[in-house]
């Protein structure tokens, strides 16, 4: 898997001809689809909709980079990680409410921010911490058995996630405090537009840039890639392996929690069995923009976010998650790499 | 590639089972059928022993038994493709529902509308139920069909790309079913399917469970020989060579692509025919019995078996269902009458998915290799682990190979 490697190769100069012209057939599409959506809806929706759409994906997209990592580094899909973002939603809610004791908007944007900053710190760290013990004791001791090992114990551990959560917090939707006022909009070319939207997508944007930044410029980033690269060859150039996946979990998870927080100023309810679904979408963002990479985690998480905005706004609520397997389905038949992935070589 | 060739000479069978594995092999239909036998005898007589007959009803015990037995027929199924074609499989359930579906059609009123035949009507709720047995070719073709469709524009892709794109299908069908309201009656389901039929017997009944039971010991062990035929012929041995290296396969003139569709379409008709044998056992037929959780216990059956291993898989699959459905159902009552002061306030229906989830961790960690690990793969393990202590490069190579999988 060189997948990580590549994408981080970013600051070298030469990028392949083939790349350019894939994205350009990118943005055609997405412009085509801009263009479908103005025409359809008018300006106004349009805009609110692709916002909407980009709120979504932000979420799908910070799920999806675990997924991405985990399987970068040691191939495995772990389906636990939706149920991690499922714990980072309760995590935060439990901070907000509970602990600060918080129920409606904050309006003093000096304490807001304090505030949010505090909910990513804490709901981040206690999820990579979860994130890796759950390595420790679910999938290292099984690092050189079959590989569907480790795939049948992820899903022993999103059962236990579940069953715990639903303990504590019943069958039922809990509250999550909306602390971001829903009344800050702005309005553009006619739309009105939630700063809080706009807030998910730059924290987002932010966390995706860091992850890019730590992968590709810093030494743990490095051992990062190297380990994706080739294990055993990584380990005989020094670099500490054990330390390196349990990072790698410590990353994903802490930014499946910071989902899990977005999610809950967004929608304002959690569920236990959120994280099924939303992470077999962000699975599936993961790998329609090729498994392994980070930039097209996000990009197919911003994608699905769009074809079920687009669901919805066509009337197709209860279709999206099979139009959203679909497009996959198309995807992967006409470029088996994902959108960004490139061809893996037979043998590593 | 190496590991494969270092692997040390298989160890010859005791001279005192030598005669009778060989004759066991010449005879494998009737090993199968015998020993079918007797366990579902084995089995049936358990129920009606004290210590069992206290927790439930004898009856209660076969009828557990026989859902036992739609599992075994799954997770024999998905073997098939998981485990000996190593085709990773995570939408299983999606054929197990086709299966059910097809049989919805053809064996209650409202499927016949639908169609626009009028067998029930024509033929009486009763004698309609003559039709379970040909249904049972009919799902399983259908099935087939539906794994044929599925599989042939996505099994170029490779290990957990065609898994993602399976989980995807096994999300979309229970979907369509739900929301396709017109003709599927969504949520609700299909109800009132007629009971399988014989022509002297008449029709089975939600009383007597034996018919049940022993129509499924005699699909179980037809599914065996099936497989184990299989998979000592031509295409059994192409399937183990496209799973132990897709290229040396393709290289030595396996169509590999024709070969991988037959292992995704049989393993598709024995989730069909599962199907049909279970929606005319409940009569009723609705999406919420397909979900993810049903692909991902028989994944988690095969896995815990012993992929490739068909008697480990069968009996991985009865362990896991006795494991969720009694045990973990039973632990209430059994604390209620042992009176041990803290368990016995503990509401363990609640904590049902914790146990069961405890139960996979904990098994995988102890045995990764599943409790009947196929001979071939075990051999493979133990020398990727000997070779561990002599040199760190040739199990780098080994270990690699076991990820390719």
């Amino acid at each position: 898997m060189t997948a990580i490697a590549a994408t981080s190769d970013a600051g070298g100069a030469r990028v392949p001809a083939g790349r350019v012209v894939r994205l350009l057939v990118l943005i055609a599409v997405l412009v085509g689809i801009a263009a479908l959506a103005v025409h359809n809806l008018g300006t106004e929706q349009a805009i609110e909709q692709g916002v909407n759409a980009l709120t979504r994906g932000a979420i799908y997209a910070l799920i999806a980079l675990g997924y991405t990592m985990v399987y970068g580094i040691i191939e495995l899909i772990n389906f636990a990680h939706g149920d991690m973002f499922m714990v980072g939603a309760f995590v935060s809610l439990t901070f907000l409410g509970t602990i600060l004791g918080l129920e409606g908007p904050i309006y003093d944007i000096p304490v807001l921010i304090v505030t949010l900053a505090a909910t990513f710190l804490v709901t981040m760290g206690i999820m990579g911490l979860i994130g890796v013990v759950i390595e420790r004791f679910a999938y290292k001791p099984l690092r050189n058995a079959p590989r569907l090992a480790p795939l049948i114990t992820a899903i022993g551990v999103s059962f236990i996630l579940q069953n715990l959560v639903q303990l504590r917090y019943g069958p039922y939707q809990t509250n999550s405090p909306k602390i971001f006022p829903d009344t800050w909009t702005i309005e553009v070319a006619g739309a009105t537009i939630p700063v809080l939207s706009l807030f998910i997508i730059a924290v987002a944007v932010v966390l995706m840039f860091s992850l890019q930044m730590f992968i590709g410029r810093t030494r743990l980033g490095r051992a990062m890639r190297s380990t994706a690269a080739d294990r055993d060859a990584a380990s005989l150039m020094g670099v500490n392996i054990n330390r390196t996946i349990a990072i790698t979990f410590l990353i994903g998870s802490a930014l499946a929690g910071a989902a899990g927080v977005v999610n809950g100023l967004q929608y304002g309810v959690a569920r236990f069995d959120d994280g099924f679904q939303a992470g077999l979408k962000a699975f599936t963002a993961a790998v329609l923009g090729g498994i392994g990479n980070t930039v097209g985690a996000a990009l197919g998480g911003f994608i699905i976010g769009f074809i079920e905005v687009g669901a919805t706004a066509m009337g197709y609520t209860r279709w999206g998650p099979a139009i959203v397997f679909g497009v996959l389905v198309i995807v992967l038949v006409f470029r088996p790499t994902g959108l960004l992935g490139q061809q893996l070589g037979e043998r590593a | 590639m190496s590991a494969v060739q270092e692997l040390p000479a298989a160890t010859p069978a005791g001279p005192r089972f030598a005669g009778l594995k060989k004759r066991a092999g010449r005879h494998r239909s009737w090993t199968i059928t015998l020993s079918v036998a007797v366990v579902g005898a084995g089995l049936a007589l358990i129920a009606y022993i004290p210590p069992f007959t206290l927790a439930q009803p004898s009856n209660a015990w076969i009828d557990g038994y026989t859902n036992a037995g739609v599992f075994v027929m799954l997770a024999l199924g998905l073997n098939l493709v998981v485990g000996v074609a190593g085709l990773l499989d995570l939408g299983y359930a999606a054929f197990f529902a086709i299966g059910a579906y097809t049989y919805a059609y053809v064996a209650s009123p409202f499927g016949n509308s639908i169609l626009g035949i009028n067998l029930i009507e024509t033929m009486g709720n009763q004698a309609a139920g003559i039709v379970f047995w040909p249904m049972l070719l009919v799902g399983a073709l259908v099935a087939a069909t539906f794994g044929i469709l599925l599989g042939a524009p996505t099994l170029r892709l490779r290990g957990d790309y065609l898994a993602i794109v399976t989980l995807g299908f096994g999300e979309i069908v229970p979907i369509v079913f739900l929301n396709s309201d017109a003709v599927t009656n969504g949520t609700n389901g299909i109800g009132g399917l007629v009971r399988p039929a014989l022509p002297i017997m008449g029709a089975f009944s939600a009383m007597n469970p034996y018919p049940y039971y022993i129509t499924m010991l005699v699909l179980v062990a037809i599914i065996m020989m099936l497989c184990y035929r299989l998979v000592e012929s031509r295409l059994g041995r192409a399937w183990e060579a496209i799973r132990e290296d897709e290229l040396a396969a393709a290289a030595t003139g396996i169509n590999t692509v024709t070969t991988k569709l037959l292992a995704f379409a049989l393993g598709a008709s024995t989730a069909g025919i599962a199907g049909v044998f279970n929606a005319s056992k409940l009569v009723t037929v609705s999406p919420d019995q397909f979900t993810f959780i049903v692909s991902f216990t028989v994944l988690a059956m095969v896995v815990l078996g012993g992929m490739g291993n068909f008697w480990g898989v069968a009996v991985g699959a009865f362990v896991i269902y006795t494991i969720n459905n009694v045990l973990l159902k039973s632990l209430n009552q059994f604390f209620d009458t042992t009176g041990i002061p803290i368990l016995k306030d503990v509401d363990f229906i609640q904590l049902q998915f914790l146990l069961y989830g405890l139960a996979l961790v904990a098994m995988m960690l102890l045995r990764p290799e599943g409790l009947f690990p196929n001979s071939r793969r075990k051999r493979e393990l133990h020398t990727a682990i000997t070779m561990d202590e002599q040199d760190s490069m040739t199990t780098a190579e080994a270990t690699s190979e076991e990820g390719q999988r």
